[in-house]
């Protein structure tokens, strides 16, 4: 038998949807760099904003379980 | 090129990987049997007190949140000031008056007011005990029902908060104070330290989203950042000076959304407020649908830069914790073989998470700053 909330369950489930939003800005910006790595330094930053913004979801979710 | 040698060192070393792996698993596997033959050795060990199941949520919630104590090690406390205003009357005391219960079951009285410490909230104390020896009321769920004196009292998160704010004035005035000795020479000691990284706030951060209106907004965009950096490496020291989670702290987070907020608003220029209220080149109708979710949008940009920092700092310490918890939540030594290493491993992602978020949360701000007083084109 399993017991716990159910809220858990939603974190995982947002934990797979950032994960995947994730990814995938990380493997766009690796062949961005990989195509022109003398824009590196910008790909990087607007990945990390791009990551940022996904990752607050997961957060959300997480905030959201907690309470 | 031959590679061979490269592969057969990797073979061996996946051999020695898998054994030691295995041998960890039977190891841990052969402990728990063990606990599960011997059920009157673990009754005995028991004896006396009541066990109660290691509640993970809790202890780690408990560790993160603030407190009106500072635990040093072991037993050893340092009291913190308390400052309540009970009706209409200021009361002040040294927190260890309460010998660190905080069960209520240690009344503290002052000017005829009498107070109790119940899960780190200072409330006003019962006249008589409940069944437990507590001076509170509590609910069937253990919520407690008496009433709150205001409290402004200096807790470890306030601590935390001074103490960065003294050192922050004393690095950067000594820095400052450095630029006007040698102008025109290079910097020297904590100068040439910090001068690559305030050029990183300027070319990065604030030049590329403020254009040419950048200088004005530099010393908000500094601060910010140094301020959420600090405090964040901070938070990652497990004694004294540190310990306190003070970027994982929501009320400390909204303060500085609410700042990026007001300086947004108040630099906003009419392109700004026409592009929210009154959106050029689209239908009436399309105007007036937009108009209200544009103002909302004014409040969750700072919402979400409030809730990113608090949840991702929040977040890191909650996954630290649960991974050396698990120690005991299992009750045995052999996991900390994997947990100990696997906590090193996220503390070391949490020194770069703790600069990639004071990173974020400046360079969203000069973003919401910029659209703000970007010229119209």
């Amino acid at each position: 038998m399993i017991t716990g909330s159910i809220a858990a369950v939603g974190a995982g489930l947002a934990a797979i949807g950032a994960g995947l939003g994730i990814g995938r800005i990380g493997g766009s910006a690796m062949e961005g760099i990989a195509r022109q790595p003398e824009a590196a330094s910008k790909i990087q930053t607007a990945m990390l904003i791009a990551a940022a913004f996904v990752e607050a979801v997961a957060l959300f979710a997480v905030v959201v379980a907690l309470m | 090129m031959n590679c061979s040698h490269v592969f057969k060192f990797s073979f061996k070393r996946s051999i020695v990987v898998f054994t030691l792996f295995s041998a960890f698993l039977l190891l841990s596997l052969g402990v728990k049997a063990q606990e599960g033959h011997a059920p009157e050795a673990a009754a005995s060990h028991q004896q006396g007190a009541e066990k109660k199941k290691f509640e993970i949520g809790k202890f780690a919630l408990h560790h993160i949140s603030d407190s009106h104590s500072w635990h040093v090690i072991g037993e050893t406390y340092i009291g913190l000031p308390v400052i309540l205003y009970a009706n209409g009357k200021v009361v002040t005391f040294n927190s260890s008056d309460f010998n660190h219960d905080d069960d209520a079951k240690v009344v503290v009285e002052r000017n005829g007011e009498r107070f109790v410490k119940f899960h780190e909230k200072i409330y006003f104390a019962s006249d008589v005990a409940n069944s437990h020896g507590q001076y509170i009321n509590l609910d069937d769920k253990h919520h407690a029902q008496n009433k709150r004196p205001l409290d402004f009292s200096i807790t470890k998160n306030v601590c935390t908060l001074l103490l960065s704010v003294v050192v922050l004035l004393v690095i950067f005035i000594s820095v400052a104070n450095g630029y006007k000795k040698r102008k025109g020479k290079s910097p020297k000691g904590l100068q040439s330290w910090l001068e690559p990284v305030i050029l990183f706030v300027r070319d990065d951060i604030a030049k590329p989203n403020l254009g040419h209106k950048h200088e004005r907004f530099m010393p908000y965009l500094l601060t910010v950042f140094f301020f959420i950096w600090f405090n964040n490496m901070l938070g990652l020291v497990p004694f004294l000076p540190g310990g306190a989670n003070l970027t994982g702290n929501i009320a400390v987070t909204m303060v500085l959304a609410v700042i990026t907020l007001l300086i947004t608003i108040f630099n906003g220029n009419k392109h700004y407020w026409q592009h929210i209220f009154w959106m050029p080149n689209v239908p009436v109708p399309m105007k007036i649908f937009l108009a209200p979710l544009e103002l909302i949008g004014v409040f969750t940009k700072p919402i979400a830069l409030m809730i990113r920092l608090f949840a991702n700092i929040t977040a890191g310490h909650i996954l630290v914790l649960s991974l050396i918890c698990l120690i005991f939540v299992f009750d045995s030594i052999w996991v900390s073989a994997a947990s100990i290493p696997f906590a090193i491993f996220i503390g070391a992602i949490e020194l770069m998470v703790a600069f990639i978020q004071a990173f974020i949360f400046t360079i969203l701000s000069a973003l919401f700053i910029g659209m703000a007083v970007e010229e119209h084109h």
